[in-house]
């Protein structure tokens, strides 16, 4: 019977099933950062248990970490204490590789992994962060878990796992000029809802998803969480290959070919069946921006606002009231009638080379218009110290400072506001990030999703535009 | 974890869909390295009209009388009402401990997130799946019904409204024995640690690439 990618990936990892199905499943890597891994430090050493395989650990500090003035360390002492219970747990019990703070390669948990080769396709990758799918796109099945999972894998080697439905996305066709990885994904989750991968193990398919680059499928299977799905994947081809050749932690010489050759089989077979197919027509997508509080409160740059009356459903017209109250905006107004404060780019979603890249591409395109005055702050936060050298190299620094952005040291920033980042009560943002929930980025703060390439057009007119009109 | 025993509990109802695990605890609350006491910062942003910090004491604090869990008649609720998709958002198991800590034991909607789901019942907490028109009856009965209880029992899997009504609710053979028992999933697996190391010995072989050395 052909398989899909998910049947391959699940047989490949289970230990053992129980009578109801629940199944062991072996864990080959484990991510680890500060905010999810002390009390699961604490509850193994309390129990008096030792680490299973610390060579399955990669660990950064990333979400509490500054994102400028190095020199004078993390000055929020409750933040400190929790990066030094990082370093103290994992100088303890060991990792295979651990990128501490101010360390040259430290960054964005789900960016230091896949740069450095420590994400090979067919693993099961777990972190204590929801954005652990992210890994998917090796063909990996990575899975978002809690903190008692993380001291369960830390214990055990295994999760607990009950086996998903599969749901295979998928995207068809060439998507237009100034359309991205980020517009796909926002229009997936605007189809099917913050909820409609919930239970199902997603696979993004078709020409569109096959034509972006690692990149850009990191992007996709990121946000496959604000889809509901805790896990998305694409299958390995030859970008997959070639992305991972040479990389710090990939095999070589004769396991390298051994491995290629494994990895090839990481496919859904033709006329595998999935529980659910969902397709999109690539050709008709357009850029995306969110306007409410749930990423799938999205529209097309061109359209606008919607109004409660729209949604038949009284939950969800309430939610658009309150929505609409939140973000202080008027049903009906037109997306580029939409003035923002700050503008983020960064984040686990939107922070690697490719998307500063796309930035900068917009900021040169408009010929040094910079900033716009009305914009308060622009802050440029790179996903890992090795992003940072690599746009560094490329001049990509020099434009965004040229044109009045910032440029600041790597780690996870505005997108949740654990550091110093955030906005004020009220202000409103053009964020690259994945969520635009009630105060993710501070208390009262109004945050509207879109791509790299949105979010530097809006820094530069001050507004949501259509980058396709700018460029 | 302490074991799941019937109980019957006062109501409070969130009539919100998609509340995300952002809003049941910030992220300036996620700083701490212990386990316990997020329950005075559960909902800190619609609970409060101040900003919270870490550290503060939360009695003294300006509350926002709108909010539902501020109103008398749910004070000491343990069954939180809920709408679709409760749960959803970041991985953070805060949420269930601020949940939990809060003095909620059970959560009654229609859907929750697959991770927050699955952090619940790792922390005595039992979410309970319900159909729509179930959960729009009993949101129907909170609201013209003060002092609102429902009775629950986990190894029955039944939900029994004050009139009687018996609503069956489906959970896991094996998780459901997990919370039943109070049982720490970490010892039942290492009974199985013969099997673990048979398989990674295994894996070692046929696919070594997947474990590199400890530099």
């Amino acid at each position: 019977m052909p398989k899909t990618l998910y049947d391959k990936l699940w047989e490949n990892h289970v230990v053992r099933t129980e009578a109801d199905g629940t199944a062991l499943l072996y864990i080959d890597r484990h991510l680890v950062h500060e905010v999810t891994s002390p009390q699961a430090f604490e509850g193994l050493k309390l129990a008096g248990r030792k680490p299973w395989r610390v060579s399955s650990i990669v660990a950064t500090a990333d979400h509490n970490t500054p994102t400028d003035h190095w020199e004078r360390g993390i000055e929020d002492p409750v933040s400190r204490q929790q990066v030094e219970t990082l370093d103290a747990n994992i100088h303890e019990v060991g990792a295979l590789v651990f990128f501490p703070f101010k360390d040259a390669r430290q960054g964005i948990i789900h960016v230091i992994g896949p740069e450095n080769g420590a994400i090979l396709p067919g693993m099961t990758v777990v972190c204590g962060d929801s954005h652990t799918s992210t890994h998917g796109a090796f063909a990996c099945l990575a899975h978002g878990i809690g903190t008692s999972e993380v001291e369960h894998v830390l214990a055990t080697q295994c999760l607990l796992q009950k086996k998903m439905k599969a749901m295979q996305i998928k995207v068809e066709g060439k998507v237009g000029a100034g359309v991205t990885a980020k517009d796909i994904v926002l229009a997936i989750i605007g189809k099917i809802g913050t909820a409609g991968g919930t239970g199902h193990a997603v696979e993004f398919a078709g020409s569109a998803i096959r034509a972006l680059s690692l990149e850009g499928r990191m992007t996709v299977c990121n946000m496959a969480i604000e889809a509901g799905a805790r896990v998305g994947f694409v299958a390995v081809d030859d970008a997959t290959i070639d992305y991972l050749k040479g990389r710090a932690f990939a095999p070589t010489g004769e396991e390298w070919t051994r491995a290629v050759s494994y990895w090839r089989t990481l496919v859904s077979d033709p006329g595998a069946a999935f529980d659910t197919v969902v397709e999109l027509d690539a050709a008709t997508l357009q850029p995306q921006v969110t306007w409410g509080t749930s990423p799938e409160m999205v529209v097309a740059v061109g359209g606008s606002v919607p109004a409660p009356e729209d949604f038949a459903d009284p939950v969800k017209r309430e939610g658009v009231v309150r929505a609409l109250q939140y973000m202080g905006l008027v049903a009906r107004t037109p997306i580029k009638d939409i003035c923002v404060d700050q503008v983020f780019i960064g984040s686990c979603t939107n922070s690697r080379i490719e998307d500063l890249r796309e930035a900068a591409a917009v900021v040169t395109s408009t010929k040094g218009r910079g900033k716009a005055a009305s914009v308060k702050r622009v802050l440029v936060v790179p996903g890992s110290g090795l992003v940072k050298r690599q746009a560094e190299a490329e001049g990509l620094d020099k434009i965004f400072l040229a044109a009045g952005f910032e440029w600041r040291e790597p780690g996870c920033s505005m997108c949740l506001a654990m550091n110093a980042d955030r906005l004020e009560p009220g202000e409103r943002c053009a964020s690259t990030s994945n969520r635009n929930f009630e105060g993710r980025q501070g208390a009262g703060g109004r945050t509207h999703l879109v791509s790299p390439a949105m979010a530097a057009a809006a820094a530069i007119t001050g507004h949501f535009s259509d980058v396709r009109e700018l460029v | 974890m302490r074991a799941f025993t019937p109980f019957d509990g006062l109501v409070a109802p969130l009539d919100r869909a998609n509340v995300d695990t952002d809003a049941i605890i910030p992220k300036q609350f996620l700083k701490s390295i212990k386990r316990a006491g997020f329950g005075p910062n559960a909902f800190d942003e619609w609970r409060y009209l101040d900003r919270g910090e870490p550290g503060q004491d939360c009695s003294r604090r300006p509350t926002n009388a709108d909010f539902v869990l501020n109103q008398p008649r749910y004070q000491g609720a343990s069954i939180l009402l809920t709408r679709d998709n409760f749960g959803c958002g970041s991985s953070r198991e805060h949420a269930p401990w601020a949940l939990e800590d809060y003095g909620f034991r059970a959560l009654v909607g229609t859907s929750f997130a697959d991770i927050f789901y699955n952090n619940s019942f790792k922390n005595g907490l039992l979410p309970i799946r319900l159909p729509t028109a179930a959960v729009d009856e009993l949101f129907a009965q909170v609201a013209v019904t003060p002092g609102y209880r429902l009775k629950i029992d986990l190894a029955a899997q039944t939900v029994v409204r004050p009139d009687g009504t018996v609503l069956s609710f489906d959970v896991d053979p094996f998780r459901k024995e997990c919370l039943l028992n109070g049982w720490d999933d970490i010892g039942l697996t290492l009974r199985h640690a013969d099997e673990i190391r048979a398989f990674e010995a295994k894996r070692q072989i046929e696919q070594p690439w997947l474990f590199s050395k400890v530099d």
